[in-house]
């Protein structure tokens, strides 16, 4: 009887083991990387991997440490879920004595500013957001720049007339981008339309697939996501119609489908927020109207880059090229008026831009080109 | 419309898999809450061997065989050592979704030659249903010829009949001089293989490359399946069936801009599951019926 306790013991404390060695040390242990003078904190909602929203801020990171050589240490957390949870991971690489710590997703602004006020001391940064404290910046990228970009390949492309999109979540960065799509196939193509389905999730590639397979199954030739995996252009590569990458290159994935990635190009960012950090110019950029300053970049800067135009005619590659161009430039500024909404009432004047501000307060409906209506 | 009920139709086979395989551990009296791990292994094992050896049909062995070991895993402690088999299987899920994670990182970004459909001949060229029924890969052959194998194997065969005994009354069993725990050994194993076939098909055909944690909770779906279907095969067909509708149905009403919220629509699946429990759970007599009545108690041979 008592060997069997003993080996009941050893047999839990092995599990136990290994599941800490497996699990409970990506979710707590903070990855070091080589040594320095400032340190750096980065949080990450998934593990890298190589492809997609947290990979590319992977890469920023790793261009950050090749920037600064032994004057800046950098560390990650990676796997930390949304939420209050995250607050714990914030936390602890404050108390590491990282100088500026990036959170990189939506779901940790609450706990970033939360964390925030009980380490004044400390520079934060977040990615995605719309919360500003005395110690807590806001960056982000704009990535509906590529979107109006795809909107006008996919415009120029489709037979059918019909766009599959795929959208995790309906919060402001994703409806600008549903919009800024359609405003971009409507400028090319006034019959195609954009259809649109939650998936209600960043990263699901099994129900990104079945999506990507309902919106082809409903006759959709071209298929475009705001979600995070390379499920939907495995999904267009087999059935032999086309679609655009997220985050990060995608071609790997669909090299048969991939018409182009819009990139995140983290690097440069982070790289000019540390370096004013060490200079002692860093700011929040909270301006008297919140988002005067704000640290929004896009493809003037590289932040956002397009990969090459593949799988398209010349002709397509060319216009998409030259929208690209005026993009950069600032000649486009994309939500120009007038703008109307689904149902067909103006929304913006003509000779109107909407500002920084108004792109995250006022752009509550889908444009012209849209079917359905924004849930919630 | 055909393409729909097509998705509908491979959306099911992981759930009729692990559905099928966790009813068996459970007629025997275990109650294994690890199918999620054991999907998850059998989904990373079954890219890794198809990358590396450049064969799905490969993976699909590969898938059973970690689905089975994983499952022996809790084996060991929840029949061997005895231990609360609700907590061994909720380990079981943790620790197969890290050391998927661990194995499956080198693995990540890479992509594979999913599985290619087989049709049948002569079958296939039946108008309307022949392309539905019969031109598809060979898991979802599988898939059906073990509802059916299991369906007649509990009913029809002396073995299954064992496994039924050993699932509602251990003690009877045991008395009668059959080995309680080896019967269960081997159904739990039978279970963590078809979790495993399940897991595997993620990679192999519905999406062909691994990301970690991509069953995304349909392990606890087979989970709730089995109860749904009341401990019979049969109607784990039609729940998987259910199931992978509704699931394709939220889809298709968003991409035709359906003015329901997709957040409502994306719990349907889960209220029917809800529904169909309390259906079930009015009527006793048809509730009990097939259950094992010493599911998730524990066995302890005396020597």
């Amino acid at each position: 009887m008592n060997n069997k306790i003993v080996i009941a013991v050893l047999g839990a404390a092995i599990l136990g083991a290994v599941y800490w060695m497996t699990t409970g040390e990506k979710a707590s242990q903070v990855v070091e990387k080589s040594d320095g003078a400032v340190k750096v904190g980065f949080v990450y909602l998934t593990t890298p991997g190589d492809h997609g929203w947290t990979y590319a801020h992977e890469l920023g990171r790793q261009q950050v440490e090749k920037h600064f050589g032994n004057k800046v240490k950098t560390s990650y957390v990676e796997n930390v879920p949304e939420g209050p949870d995250a607050a714990r991971i914030i936390r602890e690489l404050a108390k590491k004595g990282n100088s500026i710590i990036f959170t990189t997703s939506f779901g940790y602004m609450d706990p970033t500013i939360k964390v925030a006020k009980e380490f004044p001391n400390v520079k934060f940064e977040h990615i995605s957001g719309y919360k500003r404290a005395a110690n807590v910046a806001t960056g982000n990228i704009r990535y509906y720049e590529g979107r109006y970009v795809q909107g006008v390949v996919a415009g120029l492309t489709t037979k059918s007339n019909k766009i599959g999109y795929l959208a995790s979540f309906p919060i402001p960065e994703v409806i600008q981008g549903i919009n800024a799509f359609a405003l971009g196939l409507r400028s090319v193509n006034p019959d195609a339309n954009l259809s649109v389905i939650w998936v209600n999730s960043w990263y699901d590639p099994v129900k990104e697939a079945d999506a990507a397979k309902v919106h082809i199954a409903e006759g959709a030739d071209i298929l475009a996501q705001h979600t995070d995996s390379p499920a939907m252009l495995q999904a267009a590569e087999k059935a032999g119609v086309l679609g655009f990458g997220q985050a990060s290159d995608m071609k790997a994935f669909a090299p048969k489908a991939q018409l182009f990635s819009s990139v995140n190009n983290w690097g440069p960012h982070y790289i000019n927020k540390i370096s004013k950090m060490i200079d002692g110019t860093w700011t929040t950029g909270d301006g008297p109207d919140h988002w005067a300053g704000n640290d929004w970049v896009g493809m003037s800067d590289d932040y956002l880059v397009l990969t090459p135009f593949e799988n398209m005619s010349a002709d397509v590659a060319k216009a998409a090229a030259k929208v690209a161009a005026d993009i950069k430039s600032g000649n486009n500024k994309i939500f120009t008026g007038p703008i109307k909404d689904n149902t067909g009432k103006i929304r913006v004047p003509a000779g109107k831009t909407l500002n920084d501000g108004e792109l995250f307060s006022t752009l509550n409906y889908y444009v012209e080109g849209v079917k359905g209506k924004i849930p919630g | 419309m055909e393409a729909l009920i097509l998705t509908v139709l491979l959306t099911s086979v992981p759930l009729i898999f692990a559905a099928s395989g966790e009813l068996i551990a459970e007629r025997s009296g275990v109650l294994n809450l690890g199918v999620e791990g054991m999907m998850l292994m059998g989904a990373v094992s079954a890219f890794a061997a198809s990358s590396i050896f450049g064969s799905p049909y490969v993976g699909i062995l590969a898938g059973a065989v970690a689905g089975a070991l994983t499952a022996a895993v809790f084996a060991v402690f929840a029949l061997g050592l005895a231990t609360n088999q609700v907590a061994t299987g909720l380990a079981l899920t943790i620790f197969g979704a890290g050391l998927s994670g661990l194995v499956g990182a080198p693995f990540v970004g890479g992509t594979i030659d999913g599985l290619p459909t087989l049709a049948i001949p002569l079958l296939v060229d039946i108008p309307v249903f022949g392309n539905l029924l019969f031109n598809h890969d060979i898991m979802v052959y599988l898939s059906i010829g073990f509802i059916v194998i299991i369906a007649w194997f509990l009913t029809q065969t002396r073995a299954g009949l064992v496994l039924r005994a050993v699932g509602n009354s251990h003690d009877s069993a045991h008395a009668l001089g059959y080995q309680v725990l080896l019967v269960r050994f081997y159904a739990v194993s039978f279970g963590g293989m078809m979790a495993g076939l399940g897991g595997a098909y993620l990679p192999l055909v519905l999406t062909p490359h691994w990301s970690e944690g991509m069953t995304a909770g349909r392990g606890w779906i087979a989970l709730a399946l089995v109860v749904f279907a009341s401990w019979l095969p049969s109607r784990i067909l039609i729940g998987a069936l259910l199931f992978g509708g509704i699931t394709i149905m939220q889809l298709a009403g968003q991409a035709r801009g359906w003015t329901i919220p997709p957040q409502l629509l994306s719990m349907l699946p889960y209220i029917a599951t809800i529904v169909v429990l309390v259906i079930i759970a009015r009527n006793r007599e048809f509730a009990r019926a097939n259950s094992p009545a010493c599911l998730g108690q524990i066995f302890i041979q005396n020597k």
